[in-house]
């Protein structure tokens, strides 16, 4: 392909090359195509595809972990998950869970990590309610008995104005910090409240490890402080949080918490097909606790089923009404309609109310004798229920577009194969099968995508045999409040129904699916 | 009825006045009985008093929790008051959706001076948690189904007793109860069953007991299921919830019978939304007070046979408001009901609870 030849550019009436003025008319059509189409678009991506990718993003997001946990998160970075960590690490833990428990940050952060292991959720919330009263009160009391300006806030004040003394006292500038955020969001003023105990207590170590600090700093309230700061009675931190907790010293706690502490998690992913993340590596989940690869493929393999059935029972059906006379087809038309319009559920508690133990089916079998009134048929509460029940609900999308396709099979074709002398079967087969194809082929890509996201049929007739993956995923939405496994669950299946519906395409071809 | 109307009725008064003369209060419970019982007990003496306020009922509580955090990331707080089982109350605290309540002060106190939180006493399981009621997950069975000559089921022990008791049971579809009826039963002492259920033994001693029966039982989601089974014949016995059960045996009159031995005590109550505006907030507080006070609590006993969850409530229970019978039988606390029973331990399923579920699904599916 060029745009010029021998003599240049081919050139527009106008003088304009050829190839631009085409763009341009081009351009303006398609402008004024999006134009039309922008309410539609705008409204999908606001309402439908903006909330279905927030809810996708939350299957890898963990910013829970590294936003309440901070300075602890940064002091893990070298654990080797070999012991419990020493005292710096509890000291850190100390200063988040003191501010997090202030901001009641700190059981949600619980209830996060205690999807990955048991006992965190606990442990989080017996430790916050006893954090305030650990016993670093006694920091602060030394600084004040040292020197009363410690009790004053203005000391505070001035000390943490400096640009120097923030940077050579780090931890003890953060500290404050997320105590300062603690007061304003008490509405109260940082200048006029005394700092808690943790300040005190990041402000103790650093003097303690770093002496220099205050004649650095030229700061003679620093100075006197870090002279004094040796014989201050020591509190141990750690023990403090082991006097709480024994599991604080069990290195499987911290193990998950360095584990998590990224931003982003493959860890939802995992869980999802039944795998779990470890310091260690990607690992299996016990073989008690498998149980999302089976729903998977249990959901799977029931939709297909469904999707089957539908083709056998709704093929003849679409075949009859495309065949008979305008008047019997709409008639027939309202009967295949009718249930289409009745609500979902009336139609599975139908289903339910003619399919147990003690119900219409097993009644007049029993009452004509095929079924002993002892061994009453299980037709519920089991995959064939399931199967059964979405069949009936689901058939009208296998008919509509079959029928649609029927309708626009010319007779003629067929009565030619008859006349050449095919017989009845060979006609049906060789001639009007092939056509009628583009109708199954949409028919069971509509059945099959509904069938596989279905949640309440399942949930009403199949017992603990027949219920799907969405029945997990609306048990992690609405009960365990575990929406990232949700979301990599939903994930998952979608991305496997868009994997399938390729696979689709390039076996039967897209272009061969028809709705009419 | 009376509510659509009168909802309809200020809200014509209120467009036409061109101003919400009433302030709207959205209380959020579980629908049916048990919210008619609220509506009598409740708001309808409260909205009697306080002619400004319009109680709402939403009947949203089976999805409390997960909308109250959709809520509360959204930063719009539709509802007032929430209904909520323990354990959810619980989990909301944690997840910080639910406002922890200094129970002394927005709580009435007990007629003879006793504090709220005392009159309450164990029944506040959570900060954020104002007790209502006490129920119970207990057995029904069928009476018509009984083989003659055998005594009658006394509670969840014999759910595990084919022989004597053969035909179809039914079950929640959750972990909690059943695996502590389970070992329960298999013999454990009442006071080791969360203590042998955090081993790996006492998990597999409790599913083992649960295999004996499992391909005899049906497993419900919705609490209604049970009863509807047991009506219907479906199940020989099953668990399910004391007001249900005496709804269908009282008021419908079906061929069921109880089965109190080792009921699970459970406890439902009100959480107020964490974030609400002062305005609303202070709104609840007041509402709180009346409605959880002594007789209020004890009124609510007259439409359906919860136990009130305040100890200076239970003397005030008196009989059915339409069938006139004595409802202190029907209470789960009622002494002749209460010879073992069991109550749950809401801090140990708050750690368990995903843990047990994945093994308790996982054992389903096999």
């Amino acid at each position: 392909m060029t745009d010029t030849s021998e003599t240049g550019p081919v050139l527009a009436a106008d003088g304009t090359p050829l190839k631009r003025s085409l763009q341009r008319a081009l351009r303006a059509q398609k402008i004024r195509a999006l134009a039309l189409i922008a309410p539609l678009l705008l409204f999908v991506l606001l309402t439908f595809i903006a909330p279905i990718a927030d809810m996708l993003f939350r299957s890898v997001e963990n910013e829970i972990v590294s936003e309440t946990l901070p300075r602890t998160v940064i002091a893990l970075q070298d654990y080797s998950g070999e012991e419990t960590p020493g005292e710096d690490v509890f000291a850190a833990l100390y200063t988040d869970l003191a501010i997090a428990t202030e901001f009641k940050t700190h059981t949600r952060l619980g209830s996060r990590l205690n999807y990955e292991q048991t006992g965190i959720s606990s442990l989080f919330r017996k430790t916050g309610r006893r954090v305030k009263r650990f016993a670093t009160d006694a920091y602060t009391d030394q600084f004040v008995a040292l020197d009363a300006a410690w009790e004053n806030p203005a000391t505070w004040v001035a000390l943490m104005a400096e640009q120097d003394a923030r940077s050579a006292l780090p931890e003890t500038a953060s500290a404050y910090a997320g105590w300062t955020s603690i007061v304003l969001d008490d509405n109260d003023d940082p200048a006029t409240e005394q700092p808690a105990d943790f300040v005190y207590t990041a402000l103790y170590r650093e003097l303690a490890a770093n002496p220099d600090v205050g004649a650095v700093l030229e700061n003679p309230l620093l100075t006197t402080a870090a002279a004094a700061v040796p014989d201050f009675e020591t509190v141990d931190i750690r023990a403090q949080f082991l006097d709480v907790e024994e599991d604080w010293a069990d290195t499987d706690v911290w193990k998950t918490i360095k584990a998590f502490s990224p931003n982003y998690t493959p860890g939802y992913f995992l869980a999802a097909v039944d795998l779990q993340q470890t310091v260690d590596g990607v690992q299996q989940q016990p073989e008690d606790q498998r149980v999302y690869m089976m729903l998977f493929k249990r959901t799977m393999f029931m939709s297909l089923a469904i999707m089957a059935s539908c083709v056998l029972l709704g093929y003849p059906i679409a075949f009859l009404l495309a065949n008979l006379s305008l008047r019997t087809s709409n008639l027939l038309m309202i009967l295949v309609l009718l249930p289409f319009w009745t609500s979902l559920l009336v139609r599975t508690s139908a289903w339910k109310v003619l399919l147990q133990q003690q119900g219409v089916i097993n009644d007049i079998l029993v009452w004509i004798g095929l079924v002993d009134d002892a061994n009453r048929l299980i037709m519920m509460n089991n995959q064939f229920g399931t199967i059964v029940a979405m069949t009936h609900i689901l058939l009208p999308f296998m008919i509509l577009p079959l029928y649609s396709v029927m309708k626009t099979i010319p007779v003629t074709y067929v009565r030619a194969a008859k006349s050449l002398g095919a017989t009845n079967w060979t006609a049906f087969w060789r001639v009007y099968f092939p056509q009628s194809v583009p109708g199954i082929g949409a028919g069971c890509i509509l059945v099959f995508i509904l069938a596989i996201g279905y949640y309440i049929t399942p949930e009403l007739v199949g017992g603990t045999t027949g219920t799907f993956i969405s029945n997990r995923i609306a048990y992690h939405i609405s009960s365990s409040l575990n929406w990232g496994l949700a979301a990599a669950l939903g994930t998952i299946l979608l991305a496997v129904v868009l994997l399938l519906y390729w696979v689709y395409d390039k076996i039967v071809g897209i272009d061969n699916v028809s709705l009419g | 009825m009376k509510l659509t109307y009168s909802i309809l009725a200020t809200s014509m008064i209120a467009l036409s006045a061109g101003a919400v003369s009433a302030a709207d209060m959205t209380v959020v419970s579980w629908g049916g009985a048990y919210s008619a019982s609220q509506q009598k007990a409740y708001h309808e003496p409260y909205m009697a008093a306080n002619p400004d306020v319009n109680i709402i009922n939403d009947e949203s509580s089976p999805e409390a929790v997960a909308k109250l955090r959709a809520m509360n990331e959204a930063g719009n707080i539709t509802w007032d008051l929430v209904d909520v089982e323990a354990a959810d109350a619980i989990r909301l605290c944690d997840e910080g959706l639910a406002m922890e309540i200094d129970h002394d002060a927005v709580l009435a106190a007990a007629p003879d001076g006793t504090s709220a939180s005392d009159d309450f006493g164990d029944m506040i399981v959570s900060e954020c948690f104002i007790p209502q009621i006490v129920f119970s997950t207990t057995f029904g069975y069928r009476t018509d189904q009984l083989a003659e000559g055998t005594a009658a089921p006394k509670g969840a022990c014999d759910i595990f007793d084919l022989e004597t008791y053969p035909g179809k049971r039914g079950l929640n579809k959750q972990p909690i109860a059943n695996l502590e009826w389970a070992l329960l039963c298999d013999g454990v002492a009442y006071e080791d069953v969360y203590d042998a259920l955090e081993t790996d033994e006492g998990q597999a001693r409790a599913f083992a007991k649960l295999d004996t029966i499992k391909d005899q039982t049906l497993w419900w989601s919705a609490s209604a299921e049970p009863i509807q089974w047991l009506a219907d014949g479906e199940v020989f016995m099953a668990s399910a919830y004391n007001g249900r059960l005496f709804s269908a045996i009282v008021e419908q009159e079906q061929p069921i019978g109880m089965a109190w031995d080792w009921q699970m005590f459970d406890l439902d109550g009100w959480v107020v939304p964490a974030g609400l505006p002062a305005e609303r907030e202070a709104a609840v507080m007041t509402y709180l007070n009346f409605a959880t006070d002594t007789q209020r609590l004890a009124d609510q006993a007259k439409y359906i046979s919860y136990g009130p969850a305040r100890a200076s409530s239970a003397p005030l229970v008196s009989t059915h408001a339409d069938l006139g019978i004595e409802m202190a039988p029907h209470m789960p606390t009622d002494p002749n009901n209460t010879e073992h029973t069991f109550v749950n331990n809401y801090e140990w399923w708050a750690d368990y609870r995903d843990d047990l579920d994945a093994k308790f699904q996982a054992w389903l599916a096999q």
